[in-house]
């Protein structure tokens, strides 16, 4: 009696996964995960751009966006990680069409202009450390070295797995695996160049108006 | 995630035809096209601030801050192909998602705090 009450109520249980076979779908649903990270990415920068926002402005008697930034290499700058986001492009159309030796040339034209656009930057954060603007030296500073490190850090890891990428392409060509992470990390390329076009508005540029 | 090429995916090959040869790729044309925009959308502001053209710092901001959100389409669409139909629909209600969520937090954060910063100020005729 109390077994048959048992079974009955694990058969009225509902079930919250799927019992069929995902297995056919494998690698399938990798882009919209993909996209659904970059999209959690981006409210991480929302909070930090949100933090900027509010102390941006709080100088602490120290020095301004207007007295430190030079403009000049931030459009430099700009530049290098726009013409990285278009070198990309260029590997990812020369992966469509099976051209494994020129799509591993656009990479690495992509890598240096990623390694430069990092140059410049560590060359900024060097020389106003110099000055004595240290994140330590007022609200807005710490704010605008925690925005703009943290961009620089994806570009960091980018480069990374940029490396890691063109290591695996040349061993094992262009498998569909190696395609597919590809294509994960053009996404990622380039949505760090849509965080670009945020940072030198927001904070570079409106940092020098008055 | 960038972990993950370390490690070969024993299902990836044989399922190959189901891989992403839907994902669209973008063409030579939509790339130069997406970059010339970008180049455009990006000098116009450097510009603007550099010269001090419009001579009015709020004006500026807005303008440049009108830039910028079109650049971001722009980038959304040539380089990372964004439309309503990719992944059936599905990128998009997350880039839906994420803009709302986005929105609340900037705005949210400016409101409150800026009107905290004016509440705590020191009242000067009272002091």
């Amino acid at each position: 009696m109390a077994k048959a009450k048992a079974q009955a109520r694990a058969a009225s249980v509902p079930a919250f996964y799927v019992t069929g076979d995902e297995h056919a779908h494998s690698g399938g649903s990798t882009m919209l995960g993909f996209w659904l990270y970059l999209m959690s990415d981006c409210l991480i920068f929302a909070v930090l751009f949100a933090t900027y926002g509010v102390l941006g402005r709080n100088y602490a008697a120290g020095p301004s966006g207007a007295d430190l930034f030079d403009l000049r290499l931030v459009a430099v700058n700009t530049a290098m990680l726009l013409f990285s986001s278009i070198t990309y492009g260029f590997a990812m159309l020369a992966m469509d069409k099976g051209k494994q030796a020129l799509m591993q040339r656009w990479l690495l034209i992509t890598g240096l202009f990623g390694l430069a656009f990092l140059g410049i930057e560590l060359y900024e954060f060097a020389h106003l450390i110099r000055e004595g603007a240290t994140p330590m030296r007022s609200a807005f500073l710490s704010s605008f070295f925690t925005l703009v490190g943290t961009h620089g850090l994806h570009v960091t890891f980018g480069l990374i797995w940029l490396t890691v990428l063109m290591t695996q392409v040349s061993k094992r060509g262009l498998i569909e695996a190696n395609r597919r992470r590809l294509l994960c990390l053009s996404m990622f390329w380039h949505f760090l160049d849509v965080i670009w076009i945020g940072v030198f508005t927001f904070v570079y540029l409106m940092g020098v108006l008055k | 995630m960038s972990g993950s090429p370390g490690h070969v995916d024993p299902h990836a090959e044989p399922h190959g035809a189901h891989g992403d040869d839907h994902a669209p790729h973008g063409s030579l044309r939509g790339y130069v096209t997406g970059f010339l925009l970008s180049v455009v959308l990006t000098a116009i502001p450097f510009w603007l601030v550099m010269n001090d053209v419009l001579g009015n710092a709020t004006l500026t901001a807005i303008v440049i801050m009108a830039f910028a959100a079109v650049q971001i389409v722009v980038h959304m669409v040539y380089f990372l192909h964004m439309n309503g139909r990719s992944e059936g629909g599905w990128n998009m209600m997350g880039l839906i998602f994420t803009i709302v969520i986005v929105a609340i937090v900037l705005a949210g954060s400016l409101w409150v705090m800026f009107h905290l910063n004016s509440n705590m100020m020191p009242d000067i005729h009272r002091m």
